[in-house]
């Protein structure tokens, strides 16, 4: 064989090639898709947005403390919603981070692999539970529970609506926590043993504290999900957008007054439609800002431990 | 020398505190079986005596004893299936192209980022963003399809993010060694990476199914009607799921009809179940041929 | 050592090339770089026909990194970058017309760790040439290939189980099959034994002897009584550079160079 034709043997089949580089491109475009979707959500929700806020300003949206978009005299301020959606993150994070927190406590510390074996798939089936279940299991369970102690209890009501999303995010938080606390390495609990800590001198103490970013990244995102709960607070929580403190009167959030909207009759293309997507920014917003305060704080966590 | 050593009493304190710890950890560690027990069994006092095969063949009614839920099931299964052919094939796609091709990049780096946040976007956004793309502006109207393509974004990033860690975990040996034999890197992944990683995959997939069948929010943004008394027969009818016609007897004042919720809160859970079950017999069936 | 030199030696003791025909396959003052360090430096070696070569040195000597420039695995490493030429059969191979498929399709490899595909026998070694285009009498090159492999007797009831059940030593050589059976000229081996026991160690070496006589072998090792018993050239590396090459006869026996000496009289390394 000459080096010729040697040399042309070893070149490049054009059709293979072509054929790959095709696949590569298809495979690029689909990766490509989910930059697409995210720059297409804060398109869609700027561009209402921008219409929304031509008719109401800034300042009276973000400030008012009136929020009656469909009744007269209309008023378009977002803080009873804002402090509705407060309200509920508040109350969930009370019952769902203790728990989570303890939970994997136990789990990573204390807790037989066999324990741990039972434990663990019945977090993860709690997390699976559709949140319509969690709404109805609001309603029709926690708030005649709360009446018989609190007779005042509104039937709809923040409390309920409060503690079954605690129940939704208490997985997330024992899952993400239990992981934290597992890569913290023995040799400091056995250093800590070493100069007589008890155990639970050494998991407060010693092994919190060492994996205390991984645990914030948690709460954080816990609370971000808390946020973003649509359907319990939609069915337990209540329909009436007020600034109040009370736990046990009803209220609206945020999602829960893009759910009733879109459910009633407003024509589209007019101001209070329009509310959906200033009140969805305002949701995409705060949860952009915890999610990516909530992925900094875990990669610093795992720069320390990986 | 009493300086150095603790007192007897403070010891026990210290004993008797950590004790009560680990009692406190462990009992809220099961209170999570608890609160799941208590939820199934108040469902499943309240639905079951509503659960029969009528139940499951009937439409619903404004008459609770002759409502069904037989519109909502056909109408999830449906959506379960085009969501499916949209988000599997896309989702795994992008899961190859960024585990298998992609270099270090500006563009790799974005890509990342934006599946990072878009795993955390609320459910609702992604209704609204179906509502203006897909029943707006595509005109697809208060479809099935619309709903389809709208789970289909919202499911895509879990399902990137469970196929890239099943490409992970087939080890490189095997790429190498098929690239040692002259395979190009597409004959390399199709023949040797896929199918090893291929159980992962199924699982995450059905896992991400799985929520999708359970999320109301976004269905109820694009018009997923509540009072449906017809099964879709094409995907572009319109149509109604599970958790919505939960969602709407659950809505109304009437005790029977919140005990036809949980009804429909006991089909909707044994779907999930079988779903899960499911994805567990794939995971541990792969295991066992790999030893 | 410069190439020229290493050309010399070679042919003066090859029986089948001729002065007119290019080596097999020759390494031309070739450096790799994995980002700024150089991993190995102006290091020239040829390997011709029917022979074995061997590359030997301490560890992290760039052993593995030049005998993965030979079939352009090196390409998968993302900094990696290659000065200098090599060469198949006279054909700079990294020019940027050639197809690193179409190279690998001529020289084989074979892995320190066996890594047989997690499918049967006979598809381990019937895939490489079927997704090449074979078009031949499939499950006779399958057997050629592993009787070629001394692995046909064992083998032969069950080419339908799976590779993974067999043995480290089988599954070693089911690779060598897997080489073979593309019908290469060169077959690259990493430290091929140092993963298995003594007995398939042996019979590894045997292999060796047979398989000289048709094919080419470049062996890294880090065994030198291997290297000594089963090669016809050897290589010495050191921290990247080549310290010297020649006969294996007169490199264990004469070496040239002091460092050559200390290393195969085991004074380092």
């Amino acid at each position: 064989m000459t080096q010729l034709q040697l040399d042309l043997q070893l070149r490049r089949r054009r059709t293979r090639r072509w054929q790959e580089e095709a696949i590569k491109g298809l495979l690029f475009l689909c990766a490509l898709l989910s930059i697409v979707v995210t720059v297409a959500i804060i398109a869609v929700l700027a561009r209402e947005s921008f219409t929304f806020f031509r008719s109401v300003p800034v300042w009276d949206f973000l400030f008012g403390t009136r929020w009656t978009p469909l009744l007269e005299p209309r008023s378009f301020g977002v803080l009873p919603l804002l402090s509705g959606t407060l309200m509920i993150v508040f109350g969930s994070a009370l019952i769902g981070i203790p728990i989570g927190l303890a939970s994997a406590i136990y789990l990573s510390e204390y807790a037989s692999s066999r324990v741990r074996g039972i434990v663990k798939p019945i977090l993860e089936v709690l997390a699976g539970i559709p949140t319509v279940v969690y709404g109805y299991f609001a309603l029709t369970f926690i708030t005649p529970l709360l009446r018989v102690v609190a007779p005042e209890t509104n039937i709809f009501n923040a409390a309920s609506a409060s503690i079954v999303v605690g129940i939704m995010v208490l997985p997330m938080v024992a899952s993400l926590c239990d992981d934290a606390l597992r890569a913290v390495p023995d040799s400091l609990r056995q250093g800590a043993y070493a100069v007589g800590a008890t155990q639970m001198e050494v998991a407060t103490r010693v092994v919190v504290p060492a994996a205390l970013s991984g645990v914030m990244a948690s709460f954080v995102l816990a609370l971000s999900r808390a946020v973003g709960e649509t359907m319990a607070v939609t069915i337990a929580a209540g329909a009436t957008p007020k600034l109040t403190l009370n736990p046990l009167e009803s209220i609206q959030t945020m999602t829960a007054f893009i759910v009733n909207v879109s459910l009633g009759d407003t024509p589209t293309g007019t101001v209070e439609y329009q509310t959906i997507f200033a009140v969805g920014a305002l949701l995409f917003c705060i949860t952009l800002v915890a999610n990516i305060a909530g992925y900094r704080i875990m990669r610093r966590f795992r720069e320390v431990y990986e | 020398m009493s300086g150095v050593l603790e007192s007897p009493a403070n010891l026990h304190r210290r004993r008797t505190m950590a004790r009560a710890f680990r009692t406190a950890c462990m009992l809220l560690a099961w209170l999570c079986l608890v609160l799941l027990v208590v939820l199934l069994i108040h469902a499943t006092y309240e639905g079951l005596p509503w659960l029969d095969l009528q139940f499951l063949r009937e439409f619903p009614s404004r008459f609770p004893e002759r409502a069904g839920i037989k519109s909502a099931l056909y109408g999830s299964l449906w959506l379960i299936s085009l969501t499916a052919g949209f988000s599997i094939p896309v989702g795994v796609a992008a899961a190859i192209y960024l585990e298998e091709y992609a270099r270090r990049s500006r563009i790799h780096s974005l890509i990342e980022v934006s599946i990072a946040n878009l795993a955390g976007v609320p459910s609702i956004v992604y209704g609204i963003l179906g509502l203006t793309l897909f029943v707006r502006w595509l005109a697809l109207g208060r479809s099935v399809v619309a709903g389809a393509l709208t789970m289909s974004l919202l499911i895509l990033p879990v399902i990137i993010i469970a196929s890239r860690e099943a490409l992970r975990a087939v080890p490189d040996s095997i790429r190498q060694a098929a690239s040692a034999l002259g395979a190009t890197q597409w004959q390399t992944i199709r023949h040797h990476v896929l199918p090893s990683a291929l159980s992962g995959i199924l699982t995450g997939t059905i896992l991400a199914l799985s929520r999708a069948i359970g999320e109301t929010a976004p269905l109820i943004m694009i018009g997923a009607l509540t009072y449906v008394a017809f099964v879709p027969a094409g995907p572009m009818d319109a149509f109604t799921a599970l958790p919505i016609q939960i969602f709407n007897w659950v809505s109304r004042p009437q005790q029977e009809f919140h005990q036809l919720a949980a009804a429909g809160i006991m089909v909707l859970l044994t779907v999930l179940l079988l779903m899960n079950a499911a994805a567990v017999i794939i995971r541990h069936r792969s295991q066992r041929n790999r030893l | 050592m410069i190439a020229e030199d290493a050309l010399k030696i070679a042919t003066q003791h090859s029986a089948a090339a001729t002065n007119t025909d290019p080596p097999l396959l020759q390494a031309h003052d070739v450096s790799i770089y994995y980002g700024e360090t150089a991993a190995i430096k102006d290091v020239s070696v040829v390997a011709t026909e029917r022979s074995i070569t061997a590359i030997i040195g301490p560890s992290g000597c760039g052993k593995s990194t030049l005998l993965r420039a030979f079939n352009r695995m090196n390409d998968f490493i993302p900094d990696a970058r290659l000065a200098g030429q090599i060469r198949y059969r006279g054909v700079d191979i990294y020019q940027p017309q050639v197809d690193p498929v179409e190279v690998r399709r001529r020289v084989g490899m074979v892995f320190q760790k066996p890594n047989p595909f997690p499918k049967s026998i006979f598809k381990n070694v019937s895939w490489g040439p079927v997704i090449n285009g074979f078009k031949g009498d499939v499950p006779g090159l399958v057997e050629s290939s592993l009787r070629k492999a001394a692995l046909w007797d064992e083998v032969k009831d069950r080419l339908n189980d799976s590779a993974l059940a067999l043995s480290g030593g089988q599954q070693q050589r089911l690779c060598i099959a897997r080489a073979l059976a593309l019908q290469p000229d060169v077959i690259l081996m990493d430290e091929p034994a140092s993963a298995l026991d003594p007995v398939s160690t042996a019979r590894i070496e045997d292999l060796l002897f047979e398989l000289k006589e048709r094919y080419t072998i470049v062996i890294v090792t880090h065994n030198m009584q291997q290297a000594a018993r089963v090669s016809d050239f050897t290589a010495f590396l050191d921290a990247g550079k080549l310290v010297e090459f020649g006969e294996t006869d007169q490199v264990f026996t004469r070496p040239k160079q002091k460092r050559t000496e200390d290393y195969v009289s085991g004074r380092f390394g």
